[in-house]
């Protein structure tokens, strides 16, 4: 599946306060590929999506994205370059309607694309549905949709996923997960997520990097990600 | 009959129009940014003098007070970027570098400037009604309050510029990461606030005497506005302002002025003895 490299990373270190969370990580992703990346809590798999993202700044180390490199981009202009973030927790704006977050996203693609508007609605119907409503007085499930619509509607290149399983009961997750293989099928887009959950990893990831102290330790190949294997790396 | 009605409401419409007029600057800066601007009565203060030097130079009133909007929305600007922007999560000493700003500016006009300034007549001319007579300009300040209100609406709920400032307050991280420049909605922010600060003192100008301090005669309305409003300035300032108009008018009718000053503080803290989060805390509860 892998064709370019999109996502190079190397020797990237980066810290909490005095307290050093990502040790040297480096990973190589190619255009169009699923990658999950797996590790028992505490290991820092969030802080790397952050790092990824911009949201905190990388002590050393660099991060290239499309054949540039973004390290010292703040976070807004590594989103306008097409990488869409999709956070642990999801982080709508509980105070704006659903349609008013799909805007914000929107900055993503700008200049490149019009609004995928059309898209986002038809693989989230409750969204279009419920377009009018306070994106805080929705349930968790609806929530993650609206989160991951938001970064769809800007048709990212790159989609940074933080556990989307979390807290989304597994009717509507296995429907995520559909959205999302469906979304690279049709469009390429690469998808890099962090998560913990077997039946999502089964159902979405073509190839795992395994996480432990802020280094990748290990990979599961594409063709080898099975139950036993993913099992055993989430055990460690 | 009709008449005394009229001057009930020329009351009316009078205090209204100097509580939104003070208020919306300061709540612009405070709902959106959560910053309690303590300059807010200089960026007043400096409306007004931009606006007179502006008509002193041969300017038509109304392009002087633009200019008087203009200069303070400027310098809004370039203090947020400058002092204002590293103090984002300190709220206590944003508050402080702003209270330094207006002593700084207070003192420095009265040195370069002296102690008063040469006005503007108030233009417009006045109208009778019944045996009572009305100010043309006051119902201008009126229409002018109900504008900024207005626009304050529009441009927080239905432009571009509104939606990523909106989502800017609620998660500043979060709309980073999804590609909003969050420094430059920050500093428009600001400048808005101030050019609203701005208007006030343009608007005000051809009614009051011009000296360095009279920022401060806006800083109790715009406070308490601000406060009986609460943080969400695009549900709160209106009604906020409409409960306080009525009771200082009714209060200024029945006993007088001084009556009319302490009961509207009276009012301030029985309202927010029962609704701590203002106005807009307590209808965003009831809708939800």
């Amino acid at each position: 599946m892998a064709s370019e490299t999109i996502l190079k990373v190397a020797g990237l270190h980066a810290s909490y306060d005095a307290t050093p969370i990502l040790r040297g990580i480096n990973l190589e992703v190619g255009g169009g590929e699923i990658v999950a990346i797996i590790g028992r809590n505490g290991v820092g798999k969030t802080t790397m999506m952050r790092c990824m993202i911009g949201l905190l700044p990388a002590a050393s180390g660099t991060i290239r994205y499309a054949g540039r490199e973004i390290t010292s981009l703040p976070a807004d202009r590594r989103a306008r370059l097409g990488i869409g973030y999709i956070p642990q927790g999801r982080d709508v704006f509980p105070r704006m309607t659903v349609e008013e977050n799909l805007q914000v996203g929107e900055l993503i693609g700008q200049s490149r694309r019009p609004p995928a508007t059309d898209l986002v609605y038809e693989y989230f119907p409750i969204l279009k549905e419920r377009r009018d409503q306070l994106a805080g007085t929705m349930s968790g499930g609806q929530q993650q949709q609206l989160a991951i619509g938001r970064a769809l509607i800007g048709s990212p290149d790159l989609l940074l996923l933080d556990e989307p399983s979390e807290g989304v009961q597994p009717s509507i997750v296995q429907m995520i997960c559909r959205v999302l293989r469906s979304i690279r099928d049709r469009h390429g887009t690469t998808i890099v997520l962090v998560e913990q959950n077997l039946d999502t990893i089964l159902a979405l990831a073509e190839r795992c990097l395994v996480m432990e102290k802020g280094q990748i330790i290990a990979e599961i190949s594409a063709g080898l990600v099975t139950q036993d294997s993913v099992r055993r790396h989430l055990l460690i | 009959m009709f008449a005394d009605l009229f001057a009930y409401f020329y009351q009316f419409a009078d205090v209204f129009a100097f509580l939104v007029l003070s208020a919306a600057g300061l709540a612009v800066i405070f709902g959106m940014m959560g910053i309690i601007n303590m300059a807010h009565g200089e960026f007043i203060m400096c409306g007004a003098y931009a606006t007179t030097f502006a008509y002193h130079a041969g300017l038509p009133l109304p392009l002087a007070q633009a200019c008087g909007v203009v200069a303070a929305g400027l310098i809004g600007i370039v203090l947020e970027a400058t002092l204002i922007r590293p103090l984002y999560s300190r709220p206590l000493d944003s508050l402080l570098v702003t209270w330094g700003l207006g002593l700084i500016a207070t003192q420095g006009t009265l040195i370069v400037l002296g102690s008063s300034m040469a006005g503007i007549g108030t233009p417009g001319g006045g109208f009778r009604l019944g045996g009572y007579g009305f100010s043309i300009y006051r119902m201008i300040l009126f229409a002018a309050a109900l504008c900024v209100l207005a626009f304050i609406y529009l441009l927080f709920k239905r432009t571009r510029f509104g939606i990523y400032a909106r989502a800017t307050m609620q998660n500043a991280n979060m709309a980073q990461a999804l590609g909003v420049r969050r420094n430059r909605i920050y500093a428009l922010t600001f400048g808005i606030g101030a050019a609203l600060a701005g208007l006030c003192g343009a608007l005000y100008a051809p009614t009051m005497t011009l000296i360095p301090t009279m920022g401060a005669t806006f800083i109790v309305e715009a406070f308490v506005t601000v406060v009986v409003g609460g943080a969400n300035v695009l549900l709160g300032t209106a009604p906020a302002a409409v409960a306080l108009a009525v009771t200082r008018t009714t209060l200024n009718g029945l006993y007088g002025q001084v009556f009319g000053q302490i009961g509207l503080l009276l009012a301030v803290v029985l309202i927010i003895r029962v609704l701590p989060e203002g106005f807009s805390g307590w209808l965003a509860k009831r809708a939800s």
